[in-house]
This record gives C-alpha cells, structure tokens and sequence, in this order.
C-alpha cells in the first residue's frame, strides 16, 4: 500500500526532510569556506560524477517501494509470531481452566470468567484456577519483558536478571521478610522490590569501572546471586515447620496459593511499567548497536539505561513477590523469541508472550502431567537448565550475542 | 547537512576523569569541506570526535554547531544536524542490512510515531548512494569487511547529518580504504555533506582532504590546506618521525615517504645513534640517519 504513494513522493519528500533543500544545490559547499584549504575544483554541477551523485540526493521511487517492501515483509513474520503466540496463550488459559480434579465443559468456564454464578465451578474455576492462570500469565510476561531488557542492554543472554542475581536478591528479601520479620501481603512485595533494586545497584556498582562491560557485571552477579541464595537457604533454615510449604516457594517459584489478592499487585507493575519499557523499545533497539552509536543517534544512553534498568528490576521484583523466582523464565524467554520472531523488531512484546506461556505451560504440566504436583518453577528450571548449558558453550565459541 | 552549519571547538579541555587528554583546543570546521585528522596514536583524536558528537562532556571550553553549545542542545536534535560513525559499532546478530540503515532515521521519528514514507525515501538513498541496495536483505553477518563498512556509512546517511568518522578505513584492504574515501567524497562534493574523518593513513589523507588537521599531544599543531600542512617538520613533530614529502605524482597532493632506521638519506648528516650496539655499528657503516639527537621523542623508539 505504501509503494503506490511512494512513485510521485520519492524524490520530493527528500526536500522537507533535508534542512535546507535549496542550498544543496546550489553553491554553498564552496561558498562560505572559499577561503579555506585549496578548492577541490568540482562543484556539484561540474564533477564528472554529476549524474551518480544525484542518486545520493534522492533515491529513485521504485527504490523507496523496494524498500517499504522490505520493511513490510519483516515485520510481517514478527506480527504473525505474536498473534500465534497469544492465540496459544488463550487456548492453553481456557485449558487450564477446564481441566483439573474435575473437568468443566468449555461453556461453563467461559460462563465464569464472565462474572456469571456457575454452581460448582464458581468456586473452583473462579476461586481457584483463574486466579492461578492469570498469576501465571501475569508474571510470565513480567519475567520475559525483565529478561529481555537486560539481555538486550548487556549485549548478552546470560544477562539476564535471575542470573545476575537480581531475581536472588527479590527472593532473599521476601524470604527474609515473611520468615524472620513475620510480615505478608504488600508489605513482603516492597521489601522484594527493594531487594531487587538493591542487588541490581550494587551488581552495577561493583561492576562499573568507566562504562560498563557486560562480561563483568554477569561475573560479578553470579557471585552476587550464590550469595543471596545462600541467604534464602538460611532464612529457610530457620522457618518452623509449617512455613516450610510457603518458604519453599522463594527458592523455586510456585503458583501455589494464588488468589487475586497476589494477582492485582502485578497486573498493575505490568499495567504500569509495561509501557514504560514500550516506549523505550526503540532506543532499546539502538543500545544494542553499541553506547556510542546509539548516543549519536541521539539516545540519551544513561538516562535511557537507567529508565530501563528500575522498570525491569520493578517488573521482575513484583513477580518474583508473589510467585517466588520461576527458575529460568526471564533468561529464556528472550532468546526463545529471538529465534522465533527473527532479528527485525522489537523482541519485548513476543518475550512477554513466550514467557507467559512457559509459565503457563509449565504450571500445567507441573500439576497434571508426571503423577506428582510439581511447583512450576522445578519444570522451568529442568528446561532452563540444558539451554543455559548450551547458551555457555555457544557463547565460548562464538562470543555471540542474543 | 549541506555545508552550512558551522562546528567549532573553543578552548576544548578533554580527558578521562584525571588524565587530561586534549588541552585548550581551538577548531573551526570548514563547511561543506574534508576535514582529516591526523595524529599519532594516542593523541587525542578519537576523543576529540566524541566530544564533538557529544559523546563526551568537557572539562573546559565547549564545541559549537552554529553557535550553540552542542552538550546543551536536545540529544535528537543534534542527531538531526550531526552523525557519528564510531570506531567500532556493534552490529546485532541476524540484523539486516536495510534494518541497520533504517536505525539511522531514530532522530527524525517521534517517541511511537509509525514508519514514515520519507524514512523508507532516505534508506533508498543511504543504500544507493553507498552502493548496498543489492545487499538489503542480507544479514550484516554475511558481509565482507568492506561492504560492511559502507552499511554502517549509509547507516549515518540515513540520519541525513553532516559527518563525523573515526577511522572509517580500519580494519580494510587498501582498495576498501579507497573505495570508501571515494564514497565519502561523492558525497561531499554531490550533497555538499561537511566531513570529519580522522584517518591513519597520512597519504590517504593529504589526498582526500580539503583541510587538514595534525593533532600532537593533545593540541593542534597544525591546520590548513594538506599542501601547506604536510612538511616534514610536521610530521618529525606529530610522529617523531623523519621522513621526505615529494609531490603525489596521481593528484599533486603531499606524499609522505617515512624514513626508518634502516633506510637513510644522504650520507653526509650521520649521527650518533641507534639501539643497540650492532645497530650502530651499521648506521656507522651507512652513514647513519637523518635525525637530529634532540628529536628523538618517538614513543616507538627502542632505548638502548
């Protein structure tokens, strides 16, 4: 649709765009600095080169089509991805709904999550496994947009936030609050996020050294992550018996328990800072051409990168408060969007989705497909495990990138 | 980005927190002309071209695009009036090359505003004028050296800005260096596009540059037409190292001919110098080379 208009526009639209159009024809590269350096003895007019050099002003029209074109089809393969990806959500959503101990037929589900009063399936549909669903959707997409981020800004797939510890230090402060300060509710989400924000400072901190390197800051994570893992397990150590069950959760990350009481604090991060991370999607793009290219390009990199950084601590923070931190999520969802979504485009969106539906998936097949009830984060960590394998020794031969 | 803004740097002081790099630096820009700088290495031209694409923020003084203050101006705006190819960009896996070129457009597009016709008009341009159009669809990967370093150039020219380029021929065979030079200068004299490049090559540069400008030490040593420029005494500054300027029989620009240790010129200046002791013996034997004692600042030279 684009080519048609492009034929008379092509070379016009090149004169408002430039700054001024009529000087580049005309005689101003030798005129104001006549009397500087020898005159190279070609004005525009004159060089022999004259009719290629026109080209370099404005590309033919069916040039501009050729490239609209391009651009279209790119973007066509990273649409269809994401509309696959969200009617899949949808289905493996209804699904879990419907099945369980007992099974309800398609009807009555949707019936419920309409609002309407269904005898029986009100409490279990409803009560029970909406909220589970959505919990896993919630904080899914919340890992992939966090995982995403900081893989792209790093420059590296192992940047991602439950590798560098930031997912460790949200878990310890939850861990430690409801343990040792007997705390719940919101009140176990602030402290979550103030561990993330904490451990995601001092990771780049003690990482910092004139600008940032991406190996460096992943070295020092993993330190930091071990650390705080060893502070979950101590806290844990300490937890009376009957806390047992909930505490498990800040080491692997379950769905167990849920209820919109857990839902609503991440609907609204995601409502919230969801589109902060949009906005920034392109400038996000740019970072990953390198600091100096991307400020000449005109982001703002520090401000951008720290924009970025507390939105997807933020994100990963409230989801890992009330799920625990889902192993491997966030540093999965990235790369299994690249692949999917090719390299054109935004990846946080098709993240999002790919990382709802891994917790969704994996939640289902955790309850229902090997006999035991398995938390969800026990599946994710058993996928999550052998790519982190092959992530590393990819990355040891080729240095690659996402 | 046709010749008519004017860049200039007053009293530029730069470093990296304590260590002063550039010192009280004046440069005006010619435009709508070549600019090369040329140095040795280490001398502060990298990081000259960063603060004059902002990149880094003075210590003193200031550099001014028509008279503004660049390290105040909106980062966008300034991305509209002025490109920077780094040295080395990083280019993403998988990317390709119409995709790359299309990043050049960021500072013309509004924060969620939609792909615009006159974008897809400029990559069209960006791409012909670099001669890449055939290479659109392929992945930067694939690239040779050469071709990938015109992507990157059509990448600034889709920003549609004056340039600033930092070493745009390393890393390239010599008919790559030439061929990208050659671009550089269609588009300076077609568009009118003002150019500052800093290069290694001082042959190179005599050759393609309007202006030229010798960096040591953090300061301009000297500015001005490469004809005029280009003495040996310059160069025994700017490099420590001796070397003859005859005409470039191709285009009648300064052609530097180096001088090392083991090649001399003329037996009759021979000196008392030399590493080691076999070399001076040698340099006895052949006369010895043309450098006076006191000149003998090159950081490249062996101490005995």
């Amino acid at each position: 649709m684009n080519a048609v208009p492009a034929a008379p526009q092509g070379p016009a639209s090149h004169g408002p765009v430039s700054h001024d159009p009529s000087a580049s024809h005309g005689p101003a590269p030798h005129g104001p600095s006549a009397s500087q350096g020898p005159a190279p003895g070609s004005a525009p007019g004159s060089s022999p080169v004259a009719a290629r050099e026109r080209g370099i002003l404005a590309a033919p029209p069916e040039l501009t089509g050729a490239v609209t074109h391009s651009r279209l089809r790119r973007g066509r393969r990273r649409r269809l991805v994401v509309l696959v990806l969200a009617a899949l959500i949808a289905g493996v959503f209804l699904l879990t709904l419907m099945v369980g101990q007992t099974f309800y037929p398609l009807d009555q589900v949707v019936r419920v999550v309409l609002g309407e009063d269904v005898p029986g399936a009100s409490f279990t549909v409803g009560r029970l496994r909406l909220p589970r669903a959505m919990l896993a959707v919630l904080a899914g997409a919340c890992f992939g947009l966090g995982g995403v981020v900081f893989q792209t800004m790093l420059r590296n797939p192992l940047a991602s936030p439950d590798i560098i510890g930031i997912s460790s230090g949200a878990s310890a402060a939850a861990a430690f609050a409801i343990i040792m300060l007997s705390m719940g509710g919101v009140q176990v989400s602030i402290v979550a996020i103030a561990g993330g924000l904490g451990v995601a400072l001092a990771v780049y901190l003690l990482s910092f050294r004139g600008g940032l390197a991406g190996t460096r800051l992943i070295l020092v994570g993993i330190g930091v992550a071990a650390m705080l893992d060893s502070v979950t397990a101590y806290v844990l150590s300490k937890a009376p018996q009957w806390e047992l069950q909930e505490a498990m959760r800040w080491l692997t990350g379950s769905l167990n328990g849920a209820g919109y009481g857990t839902v609503m604090p991440v609907l609204v991060a995601l409502a919230v800072l969801g589109p902060v991370l949009l906005s920034q999607s392109r400038a996000l793009s740019l970072l990953r051409l390198g600091d100096d290219t991307a400020a000449a390009l005109g982001v703002r990199t520090e401000r951008t990168r720290i924009l970025l950084i507390v939105a997807a601590v933020g994100l990963i923070a409230f989801a890992t408060a009330a799920t625990g931190p889902i192993a491997f999520v966030a540093f999965l969802s990235g790369p299994i969007a690249a692949r999917i979504a090719g390299p054109a485009g935004s990846l946080l969106i098709p993240s999002a989705l790919v990382g709802a539906l891994l917790v969704l998936v994996a939640d289902f097949a955790g309850q229902f497909l090997f006999g035991l009830r398995y938390p969800v984060g026990v599946v994710t960590g058993a996928l999550g495990a052998p790519y982190l394998l092959y992530l590393i020794i990819r990355t040891n031969r080729t240095g690659g990138s996402l | 980005m046709t010749g008519t803004h004017r860049l200039e740097a007053n009293g530029l002081t730069l470093g990296y927190r304590d260590r002063i790099v550039v010192e009280g630096l004046d440069l005006a820009v010619p435009p709508g002309r070549i600019t090369a700088v040329v140095g040795a290495n280490a001398c502060g031209k990298s990081t000259l071209l960063r603060s004059m694409s902002r990149l880094l923020a003075p210590q003193s003084g200031q550099v001014l695009l028509d008279g503004r203050q660049i390290h105040s101006m909106p980062a966008k705006e300034l991305a509209r009036t002025l490109g920077l190819l780094p040295q080395s960009p990083l280019a993403p896996e998988g990317i390709t090359v119409a995709d790359l070129v299309g990043r050049g457009r960021h500072p013309h597009q509004r924060l969620l505003s939609r792909w615009r016709q006159e974008d897809d008009a400029a990559v069209a341009a960006a791409l012909e004028a670099t001669g890449t159009t055939e290479l659109a669809d392929r992945a930067i990967d694939e690239l040779s050296g050469g071709q990938r370093q015109r992507v990157w150039i059509a990448m600034v020219l889709a920003q549609q800005t004056d340039l600033l380029l930092d070493e745009p021929t390393t890393f390239l065979d010599v008919n790559h260096q030439v061929e990208v030079l050659d671009l550089l200068t269609d588009l300076n004299r077609g568009r009118g596009t003002t150019i500052v490049m800093v290069l290694h090559d001082l042959n190179l540069a005599a050759r393609y540059a309007d202006h030229l400008v010798a960096m040591a030490a953090g300061r301009v040593h000297a500015a001005g037409a490469p004809g005029e420029v280009l003495t040996a005494g310059v160069v025994r500054t700017v490099f420590g190292l001796e070397s003859r300027i005859v005409a470039d029989p191709v285009s009648g620009r300064p052609l530097v001919l180096p001088i090392g240790r083991h090649h001399t010129e003329g037996a009759d200046r021979a000196g008392e110098h030399g590493a080691a002791a076999g070399m001076r013996e040698r340099d006895a034997l052949q006369g010895g080379y043309a450098r006076q004692p006191e000149e003998r600042s090159s950081p490249g030279e062996p101490e005995a």
